[in-house]
């Protein structure tokens, strides 16, 4: 497309140039000729550009950035069976709603937490924490807990310049309650900050679970 | 030629005798570019050397010739002298036209129309060259709307897309030298491809009147032509510079003309604009640079009687969008809006990082025409256009660099026109105009088609007929019928597609099941009827009335048929229907304009009704990974819009002139009985301005703008969750900011270097008073201020 591009616009600019000479040459002639190669010019450029049509199917796109899934594992320190919760919403912006797994926690403990993002729009499924954690001065993870719950939270690991990241934390349960836990990834916070308020930059994730501690 | 007349003179003499020779001739001389009466013009009889002038009408008068046939020569200073033979029997009444040439070299100005009516029984509003250049730096939408009734809407300060009396992007159609633009313009942050500074004279047509460019233009027309080039040996030219405080940058222009007497001549024009972060009173505006480019040649060849010309364009523009306005879901649109300054302040830089938008334009038009004898003017033009469309966000991983929209536009139209003169009080206009159109959306973005692949042809005709019924009235009508067809190729997700049933209502059109997406084939068809009825009236001596009726139609655009998905810059999910059917608008409007001596005015109400107008709205919030997001759907509904402009013009002196305008619209969605979002806020402007040619040319203008709030919209706030307060809260996308007034100081003078060049100088201020504000018509309003204080310093050499 692009050559046939450029080689019509080089035929009507010759073509132009071609009759700027011509006048000087040949005064008389030159009516009838200019009609008729200003004719040709202007058919055969409209031919060409009307010649090419795309005529393949177009493909379709696989989203590569969406993250349908995130997956939250709280490993408790004394061992026992590691707690999930998970969000995973596979049509990405579309109608359907997402499946959310809710986690039961036990009280008085401490769990280590991992976050792992997954594109599983794409036929092999695209782990994207790795995406995050190599962007890590450009992400945050931020943890909000609901006031009916007893919990604390703290990021663990830190970006290149000693700020938090965040996709592995902390989380200490008190006594009996419940609540909402929310995980906020922002993607271009201002680094270092004081919370999701002024940390500025877009959210990537904003994913609230429904905690119980027991 | 002149000599040429003066043989014919000289042979022939051919007197007649023993006739009744009490026989008056009288008649007038008119231009025969756009029928301006022209004055001073000189009519000599051969036979008798009778000699007269044209008065200030244009009219002349001979008496006491014969019957018989006479030679008379037509001669005026700014025309090529002609001859013409009469047959004068009884008292003979016969007009001339004249080929009366521009002088455009050294502002030689002279009265006159330089360009054609588009419509006329529709009041236009024109901008000039000088008018233009003071917005030398600026965009082609911050000139229109100093003109009443025209607005815009703006993204950001560097994005403004002109919106006529309520109407904006579709629905208003615009003509950049003879071709209309084909540059994605149904979207709301798609400004129109063109630099100002190759513009010589912008005509904004209000109404759908102007059928020979479209028959669509439910808002109306925006035409854009550039300079007219003397037939004459000249070579000149001009450049322009501005530099500005506000975005610490500027812009370059030059244009240079070289014509032949013998109608040969060639135009080179280019520019160049590069802007920083703009500033609002109180804070840098972070990323909100500009970075323009472009350039155009045209050559032609012009006789009176035929001429061709090619025209070629390139215009390259990058645009930096407000940094503190990208945004993810609702819980962060949230914390945007309520936040009183932006989220993201960082220091100036010239720097235009994502997100931002990189569009070029490519417009190439080859352009012939022929004038018969007893049948009008011909011409045939075939124009091409290629706009790219690059949008990029901010984006993860190996995406970084890559492009989330990345649509290549291509348009061939070829236009068969023709003008003729049926009698000396009927002109016809009638055409032919086929167009093929065909949208690329490239696959490797990484992000889902916001438009689909598709090819569209059209077809059109029309006819636009007007007669001078007497000396006071003018009638007008025409019509227009456009077919189209689209050939589509869209990807649904599968969950949409069921969600919608389309999987039992449409089951045809698929061509293929993917994973999670289906490809669809829609294929649709559009006609479209246009029509206008309009009259000119002149009464008493200086007012006219212009009364114009036209019916519009519209066909959907790409994007209220197939939206499907997140669109990224409204932060929204969008949802389009391929169902559609073509909306129509029926606009009857009403002029008066008044001309005296020192005090000119036209006031112009008009009422717009449109069926299966097509809106966007909110209809529910969802769920998704990135938190909530509301839906907006597209609908067709009936809506109204009504309003008046108002122009006027007093000169206290021959030095001191107040210019005032009032603008106010309000439209109404008819099925809901409510109004119409985004409508323009009533506006007032007066500026008074002091000017003297006497005096260097001098003239300083003092504008104060005022904008009121606008009190009436849809309330489409919502609520949305948010963790952190653990409450509902409201996402306020609805309310209208407070009124704001603006003065706006203005200067320039000129001065004369040489015989033939001069130097004007310029000083412009706007926002003198530094004031904070917010405009409705903004969409980046919810997240910052509008500009601050901005000094323009400019020089403009014409040589």
């Amino acid at each position: 497309m692009q050559t046939i591009w450029a080689e019509t616009f080089y035929l009507i600019l010759k073509s132009i140039i071609d009759l700027t000479i011509q006048k000087n040459k040949n005064m008389k002639n030159l009516k009838k000729m200019k009609n008729l190669k200003f004719l040709t010019a202007a058919l055969v450029a409209s031919s060409l550009f009307i010649g090419c049509s795309k005529d393949d199917d177009p493909q379709p796109v696989n989203e590569e950035e969406i993250i349908t899934t995130m997956t939250v594992t709280l490993e408790p320190a004394d061992g026992s069976a590691d707690v999930i919760l998970e969000f995973s919403d596979l049509d990405g912006d579309g109608p359907n709603e997402p499946e959310i797994t809710d986690g039961l926690l036990a009280a008085g403990a401490t769990y280590s937490g991992s976050i792992v993002l997954l594109n599983e729009a794409e036929e092999e499924a695209e782990n994207i924490t790795e995406e995050v954690e190599e962007e890590n001065l450009e992400h945050q993870f931020f943890y909000t807990v609901g006031s009916g719950l007893d919990v604390t939270t703290s990021g663990e690991n830190l970006d290149d310049e000693g700020n938090i990241l965040g996709t592995m934390f902390t989380l200490t349960t008190g006594t009996v309650s419940s609540g909402e836990l929310t995980f906020t990834l922002v993607h271009e916070p201002t680094k270092p900050n004081d919370g999701l308020e002024s940390a500025g930059g877009e959210e990537d994730i904003s994913v609230t679970f429904n905690v119980s501690v027991e | 030629m002149r000599n040429h007349a003066l043989l014919v003179l000289l042979f022939s003499s051919i007197t007649s005798l023993s006739q009744d020779c009490n026989n008056s001739l009288s008649g007038k001389v008119t231009d025969i570019h756009d029928g301006q009466l022209l004055t001073g013009v000189t009519l000599i009889v051969a036979e008798t050397d009778q000699a007269v002038q044209t008065n200030l009408d244009g009219t002349y008068s001979f008496s006491n010739l014969c019957n018989a046939t006479y030679y008379i020569q037509v001669s005026h200073p700014y025309c090529l002298t002609k001859g013409f033979t009469v047959k004068v029997s009884g008292d003979t009444n016969k007009s001339f036209k004249l080929e009366h040439h521009i002088e455009e070299l050294n502002q030689i100005t002279i009265d006159g129309k330089a360009y054609s009516d588009k419509s006329k029984t529709l009041l236009e509003n024109s901008i000039n060259q000088e008018y233009l250049e003071r917005y030398s730096s600026g965009s082609l939408g911050d000139a229109l709307k100093s003109l009443s009734g025209v607005s815009s809407l703006n993204t950001g300060n560097t994005v403004v897309k002109p919106m006529i009396n309520g109407l904006h992007s579709s629905r208003v159609v615009i003509i950049n030298n003879g071709v209309r633009m084909e540059d994605q313009d149904w979207g709301a942050e798609h400004a129109p491809n063109i630099d100002i500074n190759s513009v010589s004279n912008l005509t904004v047509v209000k109404g759908a009147g102007a059928l020979q460019y479209s028959g669509d233009a439910v808002g109306g027309v925006i035409v854009a032509e550039s300079s007219k080039v003397p037939v004459k040996d000249s070579l000149y030219g001009k450049s322009l510079m501005t530099a500005t405080t506000n975005g610490r940058g500027s812009a370059l222009s030059s244009k240079l003309t070289k014509s032949y007497q013998n109608g040969w001549h060639a135009t080179l024009q280019g520019s160049l604009k590069r802007f920083g972060d703009f500033k609002a009173p109180n804070y840098v505006l972070s990323n909100t640079g500009i970075f323009e480019r472009s350039a155009s040649l045209q050559v032609g060849f012009n006789r009176f009687d035929y001429g061709f010309e090619g025209y070629y364009s390139i215009y390259k523009n990058e645009i930096g969008i407000l940094a503190a306005s990208h945004l993810g879901g609702a819980q962060d649109q949230t914390r945007a809006i309520e936040s009183a300054i932006p989220l993201t302040i960082e220091d100036f830089t010239y720097k235009i990082d994502k997100p931002k938008q990189d569009v070029s334009h490519h417009l190439a038009r080859l352009k012939a025409f022929k004038r018969f004898n007893n049948f009008g003017k011909l011409s045939l033009q075939y124009d091409f256009q290629r706009n790219n469309r690059l949008e990029f966000d901010i984006r993860r991983g190996d995406d970084k660099e890559k492009p989330s929209v990345d649509l290549e536009l291509d348009t061939h139209t070829v236009l068969l026109d023709l003008e003729s003169e049926l009698k000396d009080e009927m002109t016809l206009k009638s055409g032919l105009m086929t167009r093929y159109q065909n949208n690329f959306a490239a696959a490797d973005t990484g992000v889902r088609r916001l438009i689909p692949d598709y090819q569209m042809y059209d077809i059109g005709v029309y006819f636009v007929a007007d007669y001078q019924l007497s000396d006071q009235l003018l009638l007008e009508a025409g019509a227009r019928y456009d077919y189209s067809y689209m050939d589509v190729f869209k990807f649904y997700k599968t969950s949409f597609w069921e969600s919608r049933n389309y999987d039992q209502l449409l089951p045809e059109i698929v061509l293929e099941e993917f994973e999670n997406q289906i490809l669809t084939n829609p294929q649709l068809n559009f006609s479209n009827g246009s029509a206008t009825l309009g009259a000119n009236y002149t009464f008493g001596e200086d007012y006219k009335l212009f009364f114009n009726y036209s019916i519009a139609s519209r066909a959907p655009n790409p994007s209220e048929l197939f939206s499907e998905g997140l669109h990224h810059s409204a932060s929204r999910i969008e949802i389009g229907d391929l169902r559609f059917n073509s909306e129509i608008s029926h606009k009857v409007s009403l002029t008066l304009q008044g001309d005296d001596d020192n005090f000119s005015y036209s006031i112009t109400p008009y009422i717009n009704t449109v069926s299966d107008f097509i809106i966007i709205e909110p209809v529910e919030v969802r769920q998704t990974i990135r938190g909530s997001f509301q839906v907006w759907e597209y609908r067709q509904t009936d809506a109204q819009l009504l309003g008046v402009d108002v122009d006027a013009s007093y000169a206290f002196t021959n030095n001191v002139r107040l210019n005032s305008q009032f603008s106010l619209v309000k439209g109404y969605d008819q099925t809901l009985d409510a109004p119409l979002i985004g409508m323009p806020p009533v506006n007032i402007s007066n500026e008074i301005v002091y000017q003297n040619s006497e005096f260097n040319n001098i003239r300083l203008s003092l504008q104060s703008a005022y904008h009121f709030k606008q009190n009436d919209f849809p309330n489409n706030n919502f609520e949305v969750y948010v963790p952190q307060t653990e409450t509902y809260q409201e996402v306020d996308i609805s309310s209208t900011p407070n009124a704001y007034h603006l003065l706006n100081f203005n200067s320039n003078i000129d001065i004369n270097i040489k015989q033939k060049s001069t130097l004007t100088v310029g000083l412009k201020i706007t926002n003198l008073m530094n004031t904070s504000y917010r405009n409705y018509l903004n969409r980046l309003r919810h997240y910052a201020d509008d500009l601050g204080r901005n000094f323009l310093f400019n020089i403009k050499i014409n040589y």
